[in-house]
């Protein structure tokens, strides 16, 4: 059994350096299991201070094509929830704080509070769960607490007040803010929503909040880093592997790259 | 005759959207924290919209003058001597557009104006409710836009010109299996990043609360003027009533007038495709497993991990993994009786219908018509040639006509 480290260990660390931390997420069993546990190894080497390991999903409502094209192939490739769980396993190995995003039928399919046991004996720290709010999702909630494991729900500027402080006071690690009206995928341009929903989530909680959609690069970054706690990336990650077109050795080296640039930008 | 657009049910859901509670009912609502500001105030829209007489009076206003209704209820003689019952036709395939969908879109475009939104998106499979969406946005100065799944896009070509002539713009799906589950997920996309100034018109009875109550409650005018229509015609309600289930909203449009009469028995046929054991089916009560799909916990087609498993229907409009969240309650609870017929048996019924009444049905309808044929022997054995089944003939089959030709080589 290994042992989870939480998220909040991890902003802690990177506050103490006066700095925003680094969430990086590559969904499971892409471009294969074991290769998606490579890819994840270089983003921790080069300065990933969270892992988020992705579930992939037939039905992906908050994914745009980048990540939908990854976990579609990862399910071709005929991933299973099994494989997730040793993907958690592998990752919180290295000592990174690591949880899974996942949409909520495969964790109910599984059967709730055995996803929550197997997580927390796979040294996993918690879970991203994008299509269920607190307020739907009290059998989660129980269950995590039983396993002390993270939960983190999601606040969107379209939140109102009441409901962030709803999602805050369920959350457990930090809270994931949603910095655009939309699905995932880089974009050229940070979101001018982000800064104030970050402002309205910390005048509810003493959590970390991290910041999420649409960072593809170091500068994007560090402008999120002044601002949150930390700096989520996804999509340019699943990128990165797609453009090396089935070369393991240029998307190991492509990650590798993307992660210092990020890294170096939260740290700036 | 009006809608009866706030009455109540002993079936209807609660007000966090469980019908049956939380513990062992369906519905809820499961989704992206971004779209529940957006849910919220829809459900205070329409549990306000539905209790102002003037938003009503303008509901059937629109219906009666616009849309073609209320549709006749009419006796089937000549399909009757074929099955040794009386059988009762809604003739949905009456309305504007062709179907039962237009009660919905003009009630949500309707709401849409209210709330003071500029443009609608909608999903479809077949297109009726994609042409329906694109004719209520025309009706009323909407803007539109459609998801279609690719593969329905080629098998429904005509409705796609139907949208994009009433001014839609139709955006083919190729993700997933490029049918209704991946349309619906496109347009979900949509409407998070659009929802300011957006709203979905949902296409079936499923979804997150509020959309199974909304499309319900718009839709229930099929089983009102029904109850009426047959009380005036046989003095008697009659002792079944019948529909095609895919989503579910035909289905539960025509149910909710007769939910609280035990005496009526309520079947839904779902679509068997190529039969279980072929896997190629969209059978989801009969065949799929409790859980979340689309933002309601309901009947899924699932593999063991939860992946959504695709359907398959000859007919574009019951091609759906999932159901309605009532409809599932109204399974478990015993309520309803819901089993399925397969292509084969749903494209005889459409040539028998044809055949005996001169009317091309849906090939939605012509399920329902299947089933009916195969609970009429049952029916008549209990009540005698006077056992009366109301089928809901949800709409016509002008569209399928390809799948026609191609089917009885024409």
């Amino acid at each position: 059994m290994v042992q989870a480290v939480t998220t909040a260990v991890a902003f802690e660390k990177a506050a103490a350096e006066n700095r925003a931390a680094l969430v990086g997420y590559l969904p499971a069993g892409f471009p294969t299991v074991a290769g998606g546990i490579d890819a994840i190894k270089a983003m921790v080497d080069n300065g990933c201070d969270v892992i988020e390991v992705g579930l992939p999903y037939s039905d992906p409502v908050m994914d745009g094509p980048t990540i939908q094209a990854a976990a579609l192939q990862a399910l071709q490739n005929g991933v299973r929830t099994k494989d997730v769980l040793a993907t958690v396993e592998a990752t919180a190995t290295l000592g990174v704080p690591t949880v899974i995003m996942t949409y909520w039928n495969p964790v109910e399919r599984y059967g709730v509070e055995a996803f929550a046991r197997d997580l927390a004996a796979a040294g996993g720290s918690g879970l991203i769960t994008p299509d269920i709010t607190p307020d739907y999702g009290q059998e989660w909630i129980a269950a995590a607490d039983a396993h002390d494991l993270d939960k983190i729900f999601l606040v969107a500027p379209s939140s109102t007040d009441e409901r962030i402080g709803l999602t805050v006071s369920n959350c457990r690690g930090f809270v994931y803010a949603t910095a655009v009206m939309g699905v995932t995928g880089a974009r050229n341009q940070t979101s001018d929503l982000a800064p104030p929903l970050v402002a309205r989530t910390k005048a509810a909680t003493s959590l970390p909040v991290g910041v999420g959609l649409g960072v593809s690069n170091g500068a994007q970054a560090h402008q999120i880093a002044q601002y949150a706690d930390g700096v989520i990336v996804g999509s340019a990650f699943v990128r990165a592997i797609l453009d090396a077109n089935g070369d393991h050795k240029a998307a190991i080296a492509a990650l590798a790259t993307l992660t210092k640039d990020l890294a170096e930008g939260v740290r700036r | 005759m009006t809608t009866h657009l706030n009455e109540t049910t002993s079936f209807d859901a609660d007000d966090r959207g469980w019908y049956g509670g939380s513990e062992e009912g369906f519905g809820g609502r499961f989704m992206p924290e971004a779209l529940m500001k957006a849910l919220l105030e829809l459900d205070q829209a329409w549990t306000a919209a539905k209790a102002d007489p003037s938003f009503v009076r303008d509901f059937d206003t629109i219906l009666r003058e616009y849309a073609n209704l209320p549709s006749p209820l009419y006796f089937a003689e000549r399909l009757s001597d074929k099955l040794g019952i009386r059988i009762l036709l809604k003739r949905e395939d009456l309305n504007h557009t062709g179907a039962h969908k237009i009660r919905n879109v003009l009630g949500q475009a309707l709401l849409t104006k209210r709330m003071g939104k500029t443009r609608v998106i909608a999903e479809t499979g077949a297109g009726q409710h994609g042409v329906a969406s694109a004719t209520a946005a025309a009706y009323f100065g909407l803007d539109c836009t459609v998801y279609m799944g690719k593969v329905d896009t080629d098998r429904q070509a005509l409705n796609v010109a139907r949208m994009k002539l009433l001014g839609a713009e139709v955006i083919p799906v190729d993700s997933g299996s490029a049918t209704l589950k991946d349309a619906i997920n496109e347009a979900l996309r949509d409407w998070v990043a659009s929802v300011d100034h957006t709203a979905y018109l949902f296409g079936t009875a499923a979804g997150p609360h509020p959309f199974p109550t909304l499309v319900r409650d718009l839709a229930r005018g099929i089983g009102d003027e029904a109850r009426e229509q047959v009380l005036a015609m046989d003095g008697r309600l009659p002792h079944a009533i019948a529909a095609a289930v895919g989503g579910g909203s035909n289905a539960i449009g025509l149910y909710t007038a007769f939910l609280d009469d035990p005496d009526v028995r309520i079947y839904g046929f779902e679509a068997g495709g190529d039969g279980y054991e072929t896997g190629r089916h969209a059978a989801t009560i009969q065949q799929g497993d409790e859980g979340v799909l689309h933002g309601a916990r309901t009947y899924v087609l699932q593999d063991e991990d939860g992946q959504t498993i695709e359907s398959h229907s000859i007919s574009a409009g019951l091609d759906y993994p999932g159901v309605g969240p009532q409809h599932a309650w109204l399974a478990k609870s015993g309520r309803a009786t819901y089993t399925s017929v397969t292509d084969t048996e749903a494209m005889d019924a459409f040539a028998l219908l044809a055949r005996t009444e001169g009317i091309i049905p849906a090939i939605e309808s012509a399920h329902a018509l299947a089933g009916a044929i195969k609970i009429a022997p049952q029916l008549r054995e209990e009540f005698g040639p006077e056992a009366t089944l109301l089928v809901n003939l949800s709409g016509r089959g002008d569209k399928d006509m390809g799948t026609a030709m191609e089917w009885f080589k024409l």
